[in-house]
């Protein structure tokens, strides 16, 4: 198990303060201006030795990332850092414990990304929803720029650096980093095409980087430890400590920072009490958020945490959002809910997204029940393939995965409904009961 | 779209809203929005000026507030855009009421993790204290909507109403929320589960204990 002095979101269950003075009292904004010193490339260096990689989900290496923005910004065209804060993904609940209870992490990683990048500006777009989050967030700005730590001159670096926050509205499509440009300028967040990519043309057609809560957050304590300290956890190409969020049916659901590869099954007995009901009570696990398909249990039982482990077992680590499911679930309902999310946040702009998440959820809703036709258990695949991949952005990807998963791995679930509805079920074997 | 807003008759809209102007407190907080983005990027406020202008709404007529056309018109003028760029915005955003709602708005996530976690009996609870999907108590207390994913799963389920959110719900837990706001009364905000402080494991943090009871530093254990 991760030690505790290896843990960088120390307050993260927020037993103690996130003001300033607390902050700094752990460790924050200790002599940020030696971090500067260290120089735009050697910070970029360090981190791309780090091994970091992107902790939205993606999974992109952030120091490769910020390396591509220009090296010498024009006046009329300044670099923009935009930190996706748009926290919306089924199960993802880890930007949310960083804003609200560290929140001068972020701001500090802001600064120094956004000096690393050669940023102007950071702009924190937060979710609208997360209200109270916000208020903090507005307040912790408020006492960086009051202490001089960014503005002008930041930590007496001679480095000006603004950080502003802008709330979203609640719009998970906005969690796309070209639809985050767009709500930005004040418009609806419907994806950009790319190219031109945001590194070149991004927020006010400026040169803009879109970078995750975790991905800046974990920055300074990578450039303050070393490179090699962060490398020193998870497997090779999956190195770090990250953030897992833990819900559904498990003991005791938390946020817990542990290191990456960490096995699923150690990280459920350590931090969430076990399965409800046993480990032979686990029917499947969603192990990245509500966009990567599902695990049976008997592959993710002892699956490395990472994105290369999860890959492996036809998942993806995603933003380790781990929804966990045990035999009590309506596998079926569960998808579907999914199925309606995607439906309801599906932006409109592409026909295939707008109107094939909408006809897939219908479909799921009555494989739900069972009032469909077996074949039409096929049609729904070829359906899925077809929105996969012809959308601007992924959330038709996104919206087709889950529904891929559950076919891949529950179709014999899918036809028993169908032939129990029907009248025809009697001779065949009893699968697992519905949650109602 | 069948769950659509019905939204209200315009004559009567724009007699009561017509004249719609920022108070003191608003302009106040218009001036800070609108000192973020850069000159010439105003549009960039439609967002943030569409809440301030919905809230003002909702602070005079004691709900949550909502957007009626002559105001979404006023905060296109605000920031110099043709009224359409900011109504599609509007339209766009789930959190922007476009009809009236109650004074409390309570919004139950109804997503997976919620719904694993039992957001059913959430429902169920608001259900039988006389709250329907998508419409108002007849005593304008309550509309009740809902939403998707709002970032709680870890203390699942959760119901956010207004400004708050209110985690770790079961039946009795939502009943009694909905009664005490009923009753005038502030309920806490944040997980309703005896003992728990936030989202750690309940029964108390599996890791980083020193922190429970004092600031700790550990950076003097950094090797």
């Amino acid at each position: 198990m991760l030690a505790d002095k290896d843990r960088i979101f120390t307050n993260v269950y927020g037993y103690q303060s996130w003001r300033l003075d607390a902050a700094m009292a752990r460790g924050d904004w200790d002599n940020t201006k030696a971090l500067l010193e260290l120089g735009q490339d050697k910070i970029i260096d360090v981190i791309k030795a780090s091994g970091l990689r992107g902790r939205g989900g993606a999974g992109f290496p952030t120091g490769t990332k910020w390396s591509f923005m220009p090296k010498e910004p024009k006046p009329d065209r300044p670099n923009f850092l935009v930190i996706n804060a748009d926290e919306s993904e089924p199960g993802s609940c880890k930007d949310r414990e960083i804003i609200r209870h560290d929140p001068h992490k972020l701001i500090e990683g802001a600064l120094v990304a956004g000096f690393a990048m050669r940023a102007r500006a950071a702009y924190i777009y937060i979710r609208g929803e997360y209200i109270r989050e916000a208020e903090t967030l507005f307040a912790a700005v408020a006492e960086a720029y009051d202490k001089g730590l960014v503005g002008k001159n930041a930590c007496g670096s001679g480095y000006d650096f603004d950080v502003f926050v802008h709330r979203g509205a609640g719009a998970y499509i906005c969690g796309e980093e070209t639809a985050m440009l767009e709500s930005l300028e004040g418009k609806k967040g419907q994806p950009r095409l790319k190219p031109p990519f945001p590194a070149g043309a991004g927020l006010y057609g400026c040169p803009t980087t879109v970078n995750n809560v975790e991905s800046i957050a974990v920055a300074p304590t990578i450039l303050r430890r070393g490179a090699e300290w962060f490398a020193g956890f998870g497997a090779e190409n999956n190195r770090g400590t990250k953030l897992f969020q833990i819900s559904g049916h498990v003991n005791t659901p938390c946020v817990v920072e542990e290191a990456m590869s960490i096995p699923f099954r150690e990280l459920i007995e350590k931090h969430c009490g076990g399965i409800r009901g046993g480990w032979d009570n686990l029917l499947a696990v969603i192990p990245g958020g509500s966009s990567v398909p599902l695990v049976p249990a008997k592959d993710i039982m002892d699956a490395p945490m990472d994105f290369d482990g999860l890959k492996a077992v036809g998942s993806g680590l995603g933003t380790a959002a781990v929804i966990v499911m045990d035999k009590s679930t309506d596998v079926v309902r569960a998808i579907s809910r999914l199925s309606y999310f995607y439906k309801h946040e599906s932006c409109g702009q592409c026909t295939p997204c707008r109107e094939g998440t909408g006809w897939m959820w219908r479909v799921m809703e009555r494989l739900r029940t069972g009032d469909a036709d077996i074949s039409e258990i096929d049609m729904l695949q070829q359906v899925t393939k077809q929105v996969e991949g012809h959308s601007i952005c992924a959330l038709g990807d996104a919206a087709a995965w889950p529904i891929q998963g559950l076919i891949r791995h529950f179709r014999p679930e899918l036809e028993r409904r169908i032939n129990e509805r029907n009248g025809n079920g009697g001779d065949l074997a009893p699968m697992q009961e519905a949650a109602e | 779209m069948a769950d659509a807003p019905t939204i209200p008759d315009e004559a009567e809209t724009r007699a009561r809203w017509g004249a719609f102007q920022w108070n003191d407190d608003s302009r106040a907080k218009r001036d800070a929005i609108l000192a973020r983005y850069p000159r010439g990027r105003e549009q960039s406020a439609s967002i943030p000026l569409l809440d301030l202008a919905q809230r003002q709404v909702g602070a005079e007529t004691q709900t949550q507030g909502w957007l009626p056309v002559p105001v979404i018109e006023f905060v296109a003028r605000e920031i110099g855009v043709p009224y359409m760029r900011v109504y599609e915005v509007a339209t766009f955003y789930t959190m922007f009421n476009l009809a009236p709602v109650g004074r409390f708005h309570v919004q139950v996530c109804g997503t997976t993790p919620c719904m694993l976690r039992g957001s059913d009996d959430v429902l169920a609870a608001c259900k039988n204290k006389g709250l329907i999907k998508g419409k108002t108590t007849p005593d304008g207390l309550f509309t009740l909507t809902e939403v998707e994913c709002m970032g709680n799963c870890a203390s699942a389920p959760m119901v956010q109403i207004n400004d708050d959110n209110y985690e770790d719900l079961d039946y009795d837990r939502t009943v009694a929320i909905i009664e005490a706001l009923a009753n005038g009364q502030t309920p806490k905000p944040g997980t309703q589960e005896p003992g728990r402080h936030t989202v750690e494991p309940k029964g108390g943090p599996t890791s980083l204990t020193a922190m429970v009871t004092e600031n700790h530093d550990y950076r003097g254990e950094w090797a």
